[in-house]
């Protein structure tokens, strides 16, 4: 038991989260194959984004259909910055993070106000608006979006040109935000977001305000989606609206229901599950996201109604 | 003398259309234990959902500490001082016990609860403390749903038919551990259906009835007019 609980500590995780990534781009590195350092940078970095929307829906209760926003303006954060000469990592990721949280935070104190279905609907509502705000940027792409100035260095050095650099820095964000989302989990803050998540009322009638700690959930989230934009922007050397889909936050959804929403470490395990199926047959068709989405809420369903038995089961005197 | 820790003046309220409460006026001083009688449906609950600011009074006020509460959002309400052990218990189902002991908790107030205290009032929930929430018995979730109450370290403690649906030894307990409390000089406003427990515990009754307050008075006084138990409680 002791070690049991020992290994589900945000630190152990998120260390073999890191050292597994660690070993499969070591083993990339030695075949020389970019390929495949190239989509384990994409990987850990939608895997960021992905514990991030997975801290929102299965810690905090707050499902987000809008969590591709910050992802994208993370992402535009690089390609902004780069094009006024900015392109220290030290200097766009915290201006990644700073712009997303902010847009998350502002959006959330509204969407805060509503519930359930209508919170999904006016998330998905604001991620539209920052959509076509971003397709209105003439001067940086619109529509089309446009290639960033270049990679992102890291204190001068471009140690981001090659494709290994870039996925040490993804791996190393991806440990560390799963660290610290762990870590806000386990303290009084994040019992905090649970409990309001179980019954929002009873919180309040035991004295403690719900909103300012939902909405300071929803800028820490939207922060780190940032940071992966922000790398994904730096992996693909190109931005554009479609970052901000409706079908990637519908795809950052199917990740955490995927890997299972109870725990961060499920965003990983979905976001490498839902990149390698994508880079497996996604060649072939692009509607196989489709048959992956009606699984995953097939599967959600079910496992809702053997967690609503359980609930009721248990609750006889 | 200094004001009530609660006081209700005149208040009013309902649900929809429907009025329920008709001019509720009561009060409870510090280390007092009241209660709060009458028939089913009668609008002691939505008495304290009202005290709580779950539900909004329509007229009069509230007041805690002397100062005017009503309209105040329930967290403002309930972190004044008030601990709330619910009709129905309602603890978080998805949490541990110990989680459902802490999340609410503020230490370091009032009567100075803390995790040690509340397992040493109910050994019981220490023995699950790493148990969910519906793993419990209904006895269990009602000592768990008073912990959590007691960790807010409230100076006034309600509860809403805290006995109800219990087995007679698990009510003992609860009994037990609310005199023990009181013994401490801790404030209690308690709705039950169990009338010997209630007088051996309480200085004073408050009696409603269809949303008014039809009778208030101490412990002596109902014990020597039988008859008001008969017009006021009996179905
Ligand atoms: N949620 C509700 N919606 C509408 N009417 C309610 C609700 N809760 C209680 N009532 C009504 O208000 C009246 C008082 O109920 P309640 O305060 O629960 O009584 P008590 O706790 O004294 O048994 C009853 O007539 C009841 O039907
Ligand atoms: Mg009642």
């Amino acid at each position: 038991m002791a070690r049991m609980s020992r290994l589900r500590s945000p630190g152990a995780i998120a260390l073999l989260v890191t050292l597994g990534f660690l070993a499969a781009l070591a083993v990339a590195y030695v075949q020389d194959s970019t390929y495949w350092m190239a989509t384990l940078a994409r990987m850990a970095a939608l895997a960021l984004s992905a514990v991030s929307l997975s801290f929102l829906v299965g810690q905090a209760g707050l499902v987000s259909f809008g969590h591709a926003a910050p992802v994208g303006i993370g992402a535009y954060a690089v390609l902004i910055a780069g094009e006024f000469g900015v392109r220290e990592v030290m200097i766009v990721l915290p201006l990644a993070f700073a712009a997303a949280a902010l847009f998350s935070a502002l959006t959330g104190a509204i969407a805060l106000r509503t519930r359930g279905v209508y919170f999904i609907m006016i998330t998905l509502a604001f991620a539209q608006m920052a959509f076509y705000v971003a397709a209105s940027l003439s001067a940086f792409g619109g529509d089309d979006g446009m290639a960033i100035a270049g990679r992102s260095t890291f204190l001068g050095e471009r140690i981001l040109r090659r494709d290994h650099g870039l996925a040490l820095l993804a791996i190393g964000l991806l440990g560390v935000g799963l660290f610290v989302l762990g870590r806000v989990t386990a303290s009084k803050f994040g019992l905090v977001l649970r409990a309001a998540r179980d019954n929002e009322t009873r919180v309040r009638a035991l004295g403690l305000a719900t909103y300012g700690h939902r909405l300071a959930a929803l800028a820490l989230a939207g922060g780190v989606a940032g940071l992966s934009g922000a790398l994904l922007a730096n992996q693909a050397e190109f931005v554009s609206p479609s970052y901000m889909n409706w079908h990637v936050s519908g795809q950052a959804i199917v990740m955490v229901a995927l890997g299972g929403a109870g725990h961060l470490v499920g965003g990983v395990i979905g976001a490498v599950a839902v990149t390698l199926l994508d880079e497996a047959i996604g060649h072939y068709t692009e509607y196989w996201k489709l048959g992956l989405g009606l699984v995953v809420v097939g599967a959600a369903l079910l496992r809702g109604r053997g967690l609503l038995r359980r609930i009721v089961g248990g609750q006889h005197d | 003398m200094s004001a009530p820790l609660i006081a209700l003046e005149g208040v009013e309220a309902g649900y929809g259309p429907a009025q329920v409460l008709f001019g509720v006026s009561f009060a409870v001083n510090a280390g007092e234990v009241v209660t709060l009688m009458g028939r089913n449906g009668m609008g002691k609950s939505t008495t304290l959902r009202t005290l709580f600011g779950l539900l909004p009074a329509r007229a009069g006020r509230i007041l805690i500490n002397g100062a005017d509460l009503t309209g105040a959002p329930p967290h403002r309400i309930a972190s004044a001082g008030l601990g709330y052990v619910p009709e129905g218990r309602q603890i978080f189902p998805r949490l541990t016990v110990e989680e459902n002991l802490v999340a609410t908790a503020s230490p370091g107030r009032g009567h100075g609860w803390t995790l040690a205290r509340v397992y040493a009032l109910f050994p019981r929930l220490e023995e699950r403390r790493r148990n969910m929430g519906p793993e419990l018995s209904g006895g269990e979730q009602q000592m768990l749903a008073i912990g959590r109450a007691l960790m807010t370290n409230p100076d006034l403690l309600v509860l809403d038919e805290a006995t109800e649906g219990l087995a007679p030894v698990i009510r003992a307990d609860i009994w037990t551990a609310l005199a023990a409390l009181r013994a401490e000089g801790l404030a209690i406003l308690v709705v039950d259906k169990n009338l010997e427990a209630l007088l051996r515990l309480a200085d004073r009754h408050v009696v409603m009835e269809a949303g008014r307050v039809t009778w208030t008075g101490s412990t002596a006084e109902v014990q020597a007019d039988p008859s008001l138990i008969t017009r006021y409680l009996e179905v």
